[in-house]
């Protein structure tokens, strides 16, 4: 099912009663394909929770619209939307057993849409196989692991072929081990259904790796939508680039001086097309590269050796931290000695943004 | 399809709205039937004697108003003795409950000795046994010691609480072990711990308990009635017992009314002020009944 | 060492009052319900054995106190804790007016039952001078007034358990509300998600998730149904075997007041009869909550 938000906007009226109201959610307008598993990012408190419960219908929008396929279902309320939620701390019903559950939904159903009891068991025992919960069938939630809960809680939302699948936050509750398996268990049950699946979650390493879209949200602005690999590569501004990828994103206080783009003193790589004077330039830690004659000079603060690969944390008057990090393969890390250390950076792990907007600039190449 | 969403959104607007109707009436409905018995008491109370027993469809308002049964019922019957009683009888049993139950709950909950749970074990079953058992010995006792109308045989047998105890000890357990060890480091005595730290930060958890029995001692009545048969010991539940049978005359319900606004007022004014901890209080820890 | 011998002073004056007046009288309670013939003023008995407790059994004001006992307790505990789920569900369901709402319904809790006793005595009564507030009521209804208090026994069995049921009231709506309170918001939005009409929420939901303290409310409903008296006396006076109303705790306390010092022996056979019950009851009751409480 495509799903389509349009303008969607959600305030609510501030909690001290004569300030301006709180906008949770501002003009967020989306096209989602069908059947596309799509990672609502964004750090905590930016809006992402209310556009859930926004297209869940839990609340009603200020204005927009939302549709589900060709249908409007801004006005609908939740029971007839035909979502499923799976919510943080999954809302099992604790005096049901894992069965029970499951049924619960189908059971909610009226007249024709209600199946026969045979069909309901059979519906609810192949949700449960979906999930690879059907062993547990007659267990209470509280006998359960978080892992087996956060199953349980897909299979009662999957039970009744819902048109959109809802994921509030779903690995959260999770310690790390399970996080990764449950994470690729989703993405498998997204592709096995086939329904279009929107979670949310502040992980970003959470979003890029199963989803097919990433969304990312700051103070209830939509900032980038795209691809996780591509919105990685290419952020559309300096919230995106920083708040994608672990380490961080480094920033530097640069300039575009005579067509060389200059970090404090070193002139660092020649540009064309770039707009002369001040630029906020990202580097990405694995733009680094060891080069005894590059001319990026930096001070050593620290070399971390994490297997693979090297963490090298160095200072340079330019950084807008105190320290830079950057991530070289640890066979390249015997020139990384002493108290200085020279690199040169690799152009496609550079982004320049424009200081006063943060906004990228795209518009320049490498000379040649 | 718009107007349909229309019509289920104006079709749940509908019952919505019918249920919030209903769901007032009832709540109103209660709140009459809790009020009216205090309105009927205040109004009656001033009326005069003579104004009342002329009224054979009795009116639901009065247009002279009078306090002359509030000194009727001071006068009449001597109910400031019987106030003047109950608040020592409060005053007393509380500040001494507290004083017994405030050391045997420190002790549960910080202090270690040899069978410790065996004699905590034996507290909470002694929780079970209900009062009717044990009044009649008590009865016997206080008879016995010659204790029959006297402060001291109304005060004694209530000024330990199990139950009480019980609450306490839990709630004085929830301080942190640390800074008792830190207490310790410094030097402090367990009984200066146990004032200086303890009361202190269980203070919520003391007035919770000093509300609660000031409430079971201010309408206590079965005790005092088997203990005290001279007025000059009656508590106001029993003073109330003996203005309906001996006082005023049978037929004197205003100046009764009276008597019973004066009973009844100390103990809603300090429910109103304490509204929230009143209520937190015995969600916490009250029954009756 | 030392410190073991100060903890006992801590635990001393709380023992020492248990000792005498709660554990003493318990094994004394058991010895004179079993001394035949005991004399309070002689402090001597005849001999031992079970006549305290068949004397008790074939009292006619014992047998009549069970009956009108049980009455109180079949009656009053359902309506009770019905009309209180009811009351709160509504409570919780409003925004204006809660906090008021809320204070009023206490207020009964704090007052003192004996008084505002008076009061409903008053409102039901009979009289040559007045036919009482409740019965012109009735009258102006199109039914025929009758003396609630000192009345044929059905009316005033009624108010009994009218009065019962308004004083228990405050306790039950306050557990209740404060239970409905702590249901988590969550399970009602995973309901709504999934279309739950409202009536399903409540049997399927709210009510399995306050089931404990329903049952708490229950349980100490029946035990304190079980020990009514003062509310009794309230309404009816402290003769209560004369107006035929009298309750197992109000036999024992008469047994208790006697010029000579009583019948102890009588009081306490009558007095374990009725622990025996509560306790069958209340086994009963822990019986059933435990394979019906839910979680």
């Amino acid at each position: 099912m495509k799903l389509v938000l349009d303008q969607l906007t959600k305030t609510f009226p501030n909690r001290n009663k004569k300030g301006p109201d709180v906008v949770a959610v501002n003009s967020f307008t989306f096209e989602i394909p069908d059947g596309t598993l799509v990672g609502l990012l964004g750090p905590s408190g930016c809006g992402k929770s209310t556009t859930l419960n926004l297209i869940s219908g839990l609340e009603r929008p200020t204005s927009g619209r939302i549709l589900f396929g060709d249908e409007d279902v801004t006005e609908l309320p939740p029971e007839n939307r035909g979502v499923g939620l799976v919510f943080q701390n999954y809302a099992l019903y604790p005096h049901l057993t894992v069965r029970q559950n499951i049924l619960f939904p189908l059971q909610n159903l009226k007249g024709d849409a209600r199946p026969s009891k045979e069909e309901m068991l059979r519906k609810a025992d192949e949700a449960a196989r979906l999930v690879q919960i059907d062993w547990l069938m007659d267990r209470k939630p509280s006998e359960l692991s978080g892992g087996q809960q956060q199953r349980v809680a897909i299979a009662r939302a999957l039970v009744k072929m819902p048109r959109v699948l809802l994921l509030d936050e779903p690995l959260s509750n999770l310690d790390a081990r399970l996080r990764l398996q449950t994470r690729e268990e989703i993405r498998r049950i997204q592709r096995e259904t086939g329904i279009t699946t929107i979670f949310v979650t502040h992980d970003q390493e959470e979003a890029m790796s199963i989803s097919d879209l990433i969304v990312v949200m700051s103070d209830g602005v939509v900032q980038q939508i795209g691809p996780p690999q591509s919105v990685y590569d290419h952020p559309d501004n300096l919230f995106v680039a920083k708040f994608l990828g672990t380490p961080p994103i480094n920033v530097f206080t640069g300039e575009v001086k005579d067509g060389w783009l200059t970090l404090g003193e070193d002139r660092v790589l020649k540009l064309q097309g770039a707009p002369e004077g001040a630029v906020t330039v990202g580097v990405r830690p694995e733009g680094f590269r060891i080069d005894a004659e590059g001319p990026f000079r930096c001070g050593l603060k620290a070399v971390e050796v994490m297997g693979r690969d090297t963490s090298v944390v160095g200072t340079h008057p330019a950084c807008q931290s105190e320290t830079f990090r950057g991530i070289i393969p640890s066979e390249d890390r015997d020139g990384a000695a002493g108290d200085t250390v020279r690199f040169s950076l690799k152009p496609n792990k550079i982004h320049l943004f424009d200081p006063a907007t943060e906004a990228v600039l795209r518009d320049w190449s490498v000379a040649p | 399809m718009n107007e349909t969403y229309a019509a289920i959104e104006k079709r749940a607007a509908r019952s919505a709205r019918i249920r919030k109707f209903l769901t007032y009436l009832l709540l109103v409905f209660w709140a009459l039937l809790v009020l009216f018995p205090f309105y009927w008491m205040i109004l009656t109370s001033v009326k005069s004697y003579g104004a009342y027993n002329t009224e054979y469809i009795p009116k639901f308002y009065t247009l002279s108003p009078t306090l002359q049964n509030y000194i009727e019922a001071f006068t009449a019957v001597s109910l400031g003795r019987y106030f003047w009683n109950t608040l020592l009888f409060t005053v007393v049993t509380t500040a001494l409950m507290m004083a017994v139950i405030i050391p045997a709950a420190f002790a549960f909950s910080r202090l270690e000795f040899k069978g410790k749970n065996i004699v905590f074990a034996l507290f909470l079953s002694l929780m079970m046994i209900p009062s009717e058992l044990v009044i009649i010995t008590n009865f016997v006792t206080i008879t016995n010691w010659g204790l029959r109308n006297s402060y001291l045989g109304l005060i004694l047998p209530s000024v330990t609480s199990v139950f009480y105890i019980y609450l306490l000890k839990e709630n004085f357990e929830q301080i942190p072990d640390e800074l008792y060890k830190a207490a310790k480091v410094d030097g402090t005595s367990d009984l200066k711990y146990l004032l200086r730290v303890v009361l202190p930060i269980s203070r919520p958890t003391i007035v919770t308990v000093v509300i609660l029995k000031v409430i079971e001692c201010w309408n206590s009545y079965v005790w005092p009635r088997l203990i005290t048969d001279d007025p000059f010991y009656f508590l106001v539940s029993n003073g109330i017992q003996e203005i309906r049978e001996n006082g005023f005359g049978r037929e004197n319900i205003p100046a009764m009314m009276a008597a019973v606004v004066v009973i009844s007022v100390p103990l809603i004014v300090l429910f109103l002020i304490f509204r929230k901890k009143i209520m937190e209080g015995v969600s916490r820890g009250g029954t009756k009944g | 060492m030392k410190t073991q011998w100060k903890a006992w002073l801590y635990l001393l004056p709380a023992v020492a009052f248990l000792g005498v007046f709660m554990v003493y009288p318990l094994v004394d309670v058991l010895v004179y319900s079993f001394e035949e013939g005991y004399n309070f003023a002689s402090q001597s008995y005849s001999g031992v054995g079970l006549f305290n407790y068949s004397y008790v059994l074939h009292d006619p004001y014992f047998l009549q106190a069970v009956k009108n006992t049980f009455l109180i307790v079949i009656i009053t505990v359902p309506l009770s804790t019905g009309l209180a789920l009811l009351i709160s569900l509504g409570l919780s369901s409003i925004r204006k007016l809660r906090d008021l709402f809320q204070t009023v319904f206490f207020l009964p809790y704090v007052t003192n039952t004996l008084a505002v006793g008076l009061v409903f005595m008053i409102l039901f009564k009979k009289t040559a001078y007045t036919d009482g507030m409740v019965n012109l009521l009735i009258q102006f209804f199109g039914g025929t007034g009758v003396d609630f208090i000192e009345g044929p026994y059905w009316a005033k069995m009624f108010v009994m358990c009218f009065y019962t049921i308004w004083v228990v009231m405050p306790f039950k709506i306050l557990i209740l509300t404060s239970a409905l309170a702590s249901v988590n918001q969550v399970y009602y939005n995973a309901a709504r998600i999934d279309g739950t009409p409202r009536w399903r929420m409540f049997t399927r939901i709210t009510l399995p998730m306050i089931s404990p303290m329903i049952f708490y409310l229950v349980i100490t409903g029946f035990i304190g149904a079980f020990k009514a008296y003062s509310d009794e006396v309230a309404l009816f006076g402290t003769n209560l075997n004369a107006a035929g109303m009298n309750t197992i705790v109000g036999y024992v306390y008469d047994m208790l007041y006697g010029n000579s010092g009583g019948y102890p022996s009588f009081a306490s056979a009558a007095a374990l009869i009725l622990f025996a019950i509560v306790f069958t009851i209340t086994c009963i009751n822990l019986l059933i909550s435990r394979n019906n409480v839910q979680y």
